[in-house]
């Protein structure tokens, strides 16, 4: 049997919460209400343990205080996960769906023969289950499932929740690691930054999104016209960095950048969650897909069916003629 | 280094997906499927390693969807052997069964290294991956771009938000879930797949399910509403460019 309550594994950086845990933790306060349990944060390493005390929305953090979890390396993760789990045993654990999370979510419930179910947007309890609604196939899909037994390991897709506005400040348990800890076969060895000197996609008004509808490497100049009208900036879905087309430093989403630009123009970006969740703040979205059931469409305002290669060309026409009159 | 890939058949997400009758799954029957993405990253990680470092690489399929074409285009890159898992229905097994059926055959091979996609976008409960590896008994490690091999092991890059990368140091035997190789997989002419296919046989092992109990039980899956959609602009190219772009003078983004 399985307690009431819910953890959340908090991610942190620069002594704070990352977003998403903020967005965990609310979603923990809505669900623990509904199951009268606690909200517990697990914050791991000695890095995260000054974002403690902002862990909004918790009513207890634990802390494992041990310089080994201080970069994330898989074993160390899972050997304290996997206890810590085993002995709160919550109704619930809410993770990211983040680097991390993808790879330490599945791996506890394997462990744990616990259910686990990725990509949720949707948690509520009904009656004696958890009724979880999670998005497949790159957004196009949505699915409503039941998980019956805790603890139930959910992977929350980013934006799905709000951090709670009550705050109150959690009760602190510094510890040191309940287990031992060996550093494991995969060791963290260094951090890469991206190269600097590229534009700063994160600093501009008028983004110009290009994905793989593009097709190939010579279109990308009919892009890059339309972004010089606009007076804009080109940036690009994870395949057209992974083509080397435009360098990383240009990728809009999970593992590339998030951006807030005031408008968003998405050509042949079919809408991934992965892609959305670096665009959450984008003032105007308009997106150019020539398949009406593109996820895209549910984010952006404006959208046309229009082949983006006959498209583009006139919009930049549109826009310098426009722009010469005024 | 001996590397074993896993290769994944998904729906094509550019075909329109149909739900069954009884509304909680995925209508398979007329969907078209092709591999999953990021295996085929893992299948061209395996390839760059073999040319880099030497290796053999063993590639691992379920048999259902298009999986012959997929496994005669691994022929045809240059891969050592094709295991073919048949299945008593063809329906894909459950993942924990998937899972089980898979190490079944990767085990034997005793390999070094075992390469699969980070991801696939079907799956429902979270990636395969770390789960084969528990299997396997082997340490994971996903969200990988990019593995060299040096001196006693290997490097992977796991990706994290910002353009950011931890380079990590992997000890042999591990599992890695890769997001994408170093170089985009590589394109194979038709030509060499026709070749492929008249002088490749087929490693074929049936997969034994275990009865599993489903941990998940789905309800429902649907389309999501169309509620909130976009407003779309239909026209001429030049008039849907026109309307654009009053849309932004008028809301002042373009002056
Ligand atoms: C761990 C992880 C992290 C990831 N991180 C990121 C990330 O940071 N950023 C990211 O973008 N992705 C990321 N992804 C990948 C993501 O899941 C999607 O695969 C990716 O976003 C798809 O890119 P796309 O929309 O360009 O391509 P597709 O999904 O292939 O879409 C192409 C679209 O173009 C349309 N199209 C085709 N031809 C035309 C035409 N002529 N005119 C107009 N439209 C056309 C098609 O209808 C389709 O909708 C990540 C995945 C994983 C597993
Ligand atoms: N499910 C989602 N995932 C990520 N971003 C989203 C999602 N829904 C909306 N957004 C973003 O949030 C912004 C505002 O969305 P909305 O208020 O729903 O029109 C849009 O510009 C989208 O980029």
């Amino acid at each position: 049997m399985s307690t009431p309550n819910i953890l959340v594994l908090a991610e942190t950086h620069d002594n704070t919460p990352a977003d998403i845990t903020l967005e965990l933790l609310g979603g923990a306060r809505q669900l623990a209400a509904a199951t009268g349990g606690q909200v517990v944060a697990i914050v791991l390493g000695q890095a995260g343990s000054a974002a403690a005390e902002k862990m909004v929305g918790a009513d207890r953090v634990v802390v494992i205080e041990d310089a080994t979890l201080d970069a994330y390396s898989p074993g160390p993760y899972l050997a304290v996960l996997e206890h810590i789990l085993t002995l709160e045993s919550p109704r619930a654990v809410l993770i990211g769906s983040t680097t991390v999370g993808l790879d330490v979510g599945p791996a506890l419930g394997a462990k744990l023969d616990a259910p686990v179910v990725g990509n949720c947007l949707r948690i509520e309890k009904q009656d004696d289950m958890l009724s979880v609604t999670s998005s497949l196939c790159g957004g196009k899909i949505l699915a409503d499932v039941e998980v019956r037994r805790g603890p139930a390991i959910l992977m929350v897709l980013p934006g799905s929740f709000h951090a709670t506005d009550q705050p109150a400040t959690p009760e602190v348990d510094r510890r040191a690691s309940p287990v031992p800890l060996e550093p494991g076969r995969i060791t963290f060895d260094q951090m890469i930054l991206p190269e600097a000197g590229d534009v700063d996609i994160t600093a501009q008004d008028i983004l110009v999104g290009v994905g793989r509808g593009i097709q190939q490497e010579d279109n990308m100049e009919v892009a890059e016209e339309l972004a010089e009208a606009l007076g804009g900036a080109l940036c690009a879905s994870r395949p057209i960095v992974d083509q080397g087309w435009l360098p990383t430093t240009r990728q809009v989403g999970k593992s590339g950048m998030t951006v807030k630009p005031k408008l968003y123009l998405a050509l042949g970006i079919s809408g991934a969650p992965e892609h959305l969740e670096g665009m959450k703040g984008t003032g105007l979205v308009i997106a150019v897909n020539t398949d009406p059931n593109a996820p895209i469409f549910d984010v952006a305002q404006y959208g046309t069916e229009l082949d983006l290669l006959d498209l583009a060309p006139e919009l930049t026409e549109a826009i310098k003629t426009r722009r010469v009159a005024t | 280094m001996k590397i074993a890939v896993v290769l994944r058949q998904v729906p094509d997400l550019i075909e329109p997906l149909e739900i069954v009758g009884s509304g909680n799954a995925l209508d398979l029957d007329g969907a078209s499927f092709l591999v999953n993405e990021s295996d085929d990253h893992a299948l061209e990680q395996a390839i760059l390693l073999k040319e880099s470092a030497g290796a053999t690489v063993d590639v691992v399929a379920l048999d259902f969807g298009d999986v012959d074409n997929t496994l005669y285009s691994a022929a045809a890159k240059g891969v050592d052997r094709l295991i073919k898992i048949t299945l008593e229905d063809d329906k894909p097994p459950a993942p924990k069964a998937a899972a089980a059926m898979l190490a079944q055959a990767i085990g034997p091979i005793e390999a070094d290294l075992v390469l699969i996609g980070c991801q696939a976008h079907d799956e429902l409960q979270g990636a395969l991956g770390p789960v084969l590896a528990l299997k396997l008994g082997l340490p994971y490690l996903g969200v990988v771009r990019g593995v060299t091999a040096g001196d006693g092991g290997l490097q992977a890059c796991k990706e994290f938000p910002g353009a950011v990368m931890a380079r990590m140091n992997v000890q042999l035997p591990a599992v890695l879930g890769i997001l994408a190789a170093e170089s985009p997989p590589r394109y194979v002419p038709v030509s060499r797949i026709r070749a492929a296919m008249k002088s490749t046989q087929f490693d074929e092992q049936p997969g034994a399910a275990e009865p599993t109990e489903p941990a998940v039980v789905v309800r429902r899956m649907y389309h999501p509403e169309p509620a909130e959609r976009a407003e779309m602009l239909v026209g001429s190219e030049a008039e849907v460019a026109g309307r654009i772009a009053d849309i932004l003078i008028e809301r002042g983004i373009v002056k």
